[in-house]
């Protein structure tokens, strides 16, 4: 069974359509990239996906069960997460308490009115686990705030490891990271793989045939070609569509 | 790895500093009739008594807007369903304080999760003006109560009684007692604040989208922390009933409301201890206007626009300003 | 009992064209600016003063009339450029504790320069007595006159929100602040404009008002929270939705109050009915406004959220 089944999806911003007829099959424990150029409307399938955007039209199932109409909330607790291509973290909360609050999202109950959260060694552990993973457990008392924008990519990927989940959307994890801060970003997360399936987004490239197990290529909405790193790499259709502007451009 | 618990030092201590702000206005509170009696002017510890309800009603509000950013507009619906509570009890032989508080929590947490679950759909400006309408419609139901008093309101025969006692007889014992209950509910606040709730709630007031993207639906804690503030507020109108021995809609207009947010933002949003020196603030500033001019309300109005106009950050941001108050981060 | 009906019908609809005149204004303000200004039912309450002054001081309607209308330009010129102005930026919280200070100043301000006694302004002799409607049924004229000169101000502003290119701005806005700056126009320029005539049709409706009501330093407030429930009911930033939110909440109002004890008597005994019908008639147009909102949260024409 396939962990993320996407069929048919659409949505429309007035006369523009960004997602147009998407259908995906994502299998356990891979990597699927989508990589497409700017505006291409990957952001807005992965909101689709998380259900903060509603859809058109098609359907998203997880596992065997359909979450096209589900809330974001409710899709978080049945396994699947997401992280912001532009960092969206609790500016005035620390790294440590912005990781913590989405432990205690899935353990146990939030309408506790009583014990000081703060000294809650179960919930900051295990915040702490999810930093150390992202690399970043030595910044876990500094405000949210203050951290630089390499720490919040990093935050964004603790936060949503730290809610467990079984799949997990990657919105272009590495937007502005460069140099050798990529390449221990990249190391972390094909320490992950496996744990948990992926969709990735990334525009870089390097990194997605470095990762991935498969991409799908998306274009204007539609998805032009899905097959392995190499298959991707020598398509003409995608080279003329995508490939080549890069090229082009470096 | 560093020790997990040992992680938090630096939240924290702005958290202490303020629990002992706090702690120094619990001790001058405590100080004040005393030295009233001293300086001979009994009346003192009335308008002690009134200040002391509205910190509570300030404090309560803070809940939401300071750490909900639920700006409610209504608030002063609440002080009155405290106040009814007190008069229409106390009309049916119940002078139990202690009844009359229950009574005024279970009515106002009826209101609010109604008005709050219809408000909290909205947002912004939209959440403002609901919230001040479900206020004003508070205020024309209680206006056109006329068995008690309608517009005039009604007077009280006696304070209530607490568990048989004669407690609240003397103005020393109301006082006391109030200044009993607020520390009593700042504790409360406080330890709410500090919770996992609390955590949840303050996470919802910096960013809702993350929230939801890790699991929370907002509106569960927004509305549960609407209705705690809403009770909260209900237990300040009760006290201020007995203080002022008459219960009348002015209780609750609209600018009742305005004033409790003056004072919270007065003191300081979002820091508990601050609306409560907020509430000092405010009531005394209306009663030195008062003295020096009936006309007073044009010098508090100036003093709110300057205050808007020219300090951001409200009486904080111009203790800062003026380099007396150390600015923290 | 079907006069009674139709003259408290008039009277709901006399009431919705002042209310929307207020709101009006209001609701574009919102709507463009994103501010929130509890000042609004003081600038309804300065137009009646001010025509109440010049009116005694010309002993002419008409020339308080005519002079009314630039002295409210001016106010709304004033207000915008001293204090609105620095509150467009700033949160709602900010904009609610600066206009509250303005509703401070003005009451207290207008206390002081006309004292606390109401004043009256007397009716022009054209539009006095009554005019016969149905069977015995009559109806003042001024307040038909209020109904048609509320109405033209409503065509008019629509016309302009419609057909005009300020109206396509204010349109555009209301949905899509950044639409308006992208197509360069001077976003303050524009923002001073709606500002100062939402401020000038609330003086109107001030004015308009002032030969049948007393005016008097309350005569803002109770308005501003009616005119708050027309702009949520209707949508934020939506002049059709103030004009049906208008209509319908004063109609609401003014019938509701009369006829709701006369329909409870129906079903429940004329004591008990009648306690609950005044009990219930001032909350009418609140519950109004909650079912509404449980319904459409962003108001019948509004965004949704
Ligand atoms: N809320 C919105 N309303 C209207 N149009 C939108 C909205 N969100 C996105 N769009 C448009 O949809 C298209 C796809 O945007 P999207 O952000 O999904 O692209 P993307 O592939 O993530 O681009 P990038 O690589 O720059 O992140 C763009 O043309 C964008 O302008
Ligand atoms: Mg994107």
């Amino acid at each position: 069974m396939t962990s993320l089944t996407v069929r048919n999806l659409t949505k429309s911003f007035g006369a523009l359509k960004v997602t147009d007829d998407v259908s995906l099959a994502v299998e356990p424990g891979e990597i699927h990239a989508i990589i497409g150029p700017n505006g291409a409307g990957k952001t807005t399938l992965i909101s689709q996906l998380s259900g903060q955007l509603g859809s058109d039209g098609g359907s998203v199932s997880l596992g065997d069960r359909d979450i096209t109409r589900l809330s974001m909330p409710d899709r978080v607790k049945l396994g699947l997460a997401r992280s912001f291509q532009i960092t969206s973290v609790l500016p005035g909360f620390t790294t440590l308490e912005n990781v913590a609050l989405a432990v205690q999202a899935r353990e146990g109950s939030s309408f506790r009115f009583f014990g000081t959260v703060a000294r809650e060694e179960a919930l900051n552990r295990a915040a702490l686990k999810a930093l150390a993973e992202a690399g970043l457990d030595h910044r876990a008392d500094v405000l949210a705030k203050s951290l630089s924008h390499g720490e919040h990519r990093r935050l964004e990927l603790a936060i949503a490891l730290a809610t467990e989940p079984s799949v997990l959307l990657l919105d272009e994890p590495l937007a502005g990271v460069g140099g050798e801060d990529a390449e221990t970003f990249v190391a972390n997360l094909q320490r992950l793989k496996g744990r948990f399936t992926m969709v990735l987004i990334e525009h870089d490239m390097d990194a997605v045939f470095q990762l991935a197990d498969r991409v799908s290529v998306l274009v204007y909405g539609r998805i032009i070609a899905t097959g392995t790193p190499q298959a991707i790499r020598s398509d003409p259709q995608v080279r003329a569509a995508y490939l080549g502007e890069e090229e082009e451009a470096a | 790895m560093s020790d997990a618990t040992a992680t938090l030092t630096a939240p924290r201590r702005a958290l202490t500093g303020r629990l002992k702000a706090a702690l120094v206005l619990f001790v001058l509170f405590a100080l004040m009739p005393p030295l009233a009696a001293a300086l001979n002017d009994p009346f003192y510890v009335l308008i002690g008594t009134r200040i002391l309800a509205f910190a509570i009603a300030a404090m309560a509000l803070d809940l939401i807007l300071g750490y909900g950013a639920m700006v409610s507009f209504g608030h002063a619906a609440y002080l009155g369903f405290g106040t009814y509570a007190v008069a229409i009890l106390a009309s049916w032989g119940v002078n139990d304080l202690v009844l009359q508080i229950l009574a005024a929590i279970a009515i106002s947490a009826i209101f609010a999760l109604v008005t709050g679950a219809i408000s909290l759909r909205t947002k912004g400006v939209y959440f403002i003006m609901i919230t001040l309408a479900f206020g004003q419609m508070a205020f024309f139901f209680f206006i056109s109560l006329s068995a008690y008093g309608g517009d005039d309101g009604v007077a009280l025969m006696q304070r209530s009684t607490v568990l048989g006692m004669d407690l609240l007889k003397s103005d020393f014992g109301l006082y006391y007692t109030t200044l009993a209950i607020l520390v009593a509910l700042f504790v409360l606040c406080h330890r709410i604040v500090g919770s996992r709730f609390g955590r949840v709630l303050t996470g919802i007031r910096e960013n809702p989208t993350r929230m939801e993207a890790i699991g929370y639906s907002p509106f569960r804690y927004q509305l549960t922390a609407f209705v705690i503030s809403g009770c909260i507020t209900a237990v300040a109108g009760v006290m201020l009933a007995n203080q002022a021995q008459f219960v009348s809609p002015a209780f609750m207009s609209w600018h009742r409301s305005g004033e409790l947010i003056v004072m919270v933002v007065l003191g300081g949003v979002g820091t508990l201890a601050g609306p409560i020196a907020g509430a000092v603030a405010a009531l005394l500033l209306e009663e030195w206007l008062g003295a020096l001019s009936e006309h007073w309300k044009l010098f508090f109005g100036v003093f709110l626009v300057l205050m808007v106009l020219f300090s951001p950050r409200g009486i904080t941001g111009l203790l800062e300003k003026a380099g007396i108050a150390r600015r923290q981060e | 009992m079907m006069n009674l009906f139709v003259l408290q019908l008039l009277n709901g609809v006399q009431l919705g064209v002042l209310l929307f005149l207020i709101a009006a204004g209001l609701t574009l303000v919102f709507g463009i600016m994103d501010v929130i200004n509890l000042a609004h039912g003081v600038l309804y309450m300065v137009g009646a003063y001010l025509i109440a002054t010049f009116a005694a001081a010309t002993g002419s309607f008409w020339w308080g009339f005519l002079l009314m209308l630039p002295a409210a330009v001016l106010v709304g010129l004033i207000l915008e450029f001293v204090v609105m102005r620095r509150l467009y930026a700033r949160s709602h919280l900010d904009q609610v504790l600066a206009t509250f200070g303005l509703v401070m100043i003005a009451t207290e301000a207008v206390k002081i320069i006309w004292g606390t006694a109401p004043l009256s302004v007397p009716m022009p002799d054209v539009f006095s007595g009554s005019i016969p409607l149905m069977g015995p049924l009559k109806y003042p004229v001024y307040r038909i006159a209020i109904i048609v000169a509320g109405l033209a101000v409503g065509l008019g502003l629509f016309v302009m929100v419609n057909y005009t290119r300020v109206g396509m701005l204010l349109r555009a806005g209301a949905t899509n602040r950044s639409t308006v700056s992208a197509l360069g126009v001077d976003i303050n320029r524009l923002f001073a404009v709606v500002f100062t005539l939402g401020a000038v049709l609330a003086c109107l409706a001030g004015a308009l008002v002032a030969p049948i009501l007393s005016v008097d330093t309350g005569m803002g407030e109770s308005v501003l929270i009616l005119t708050f429930v027309v702009v949520v009911i209707g949508g934020i930033g939506s002049v059709k939705g103030a004009f049906l939110g208008a209509l319908l909440v004063a109609v609401v109002d003014t019938v509701g109050g009369v006829f709701g004890p006369i329909w409870l008597r129906e079903i429940m005994d004329p004591a008990a009915a009648g306690q609950t019908g005044r009990v219930l008639a001032p909350m009418l147009v609140y519950i109004l406004m909650a079912v509404i909102l449980s319904v459409k949260p962003a108001g019948l024409f509004g965004r949704t959220a």
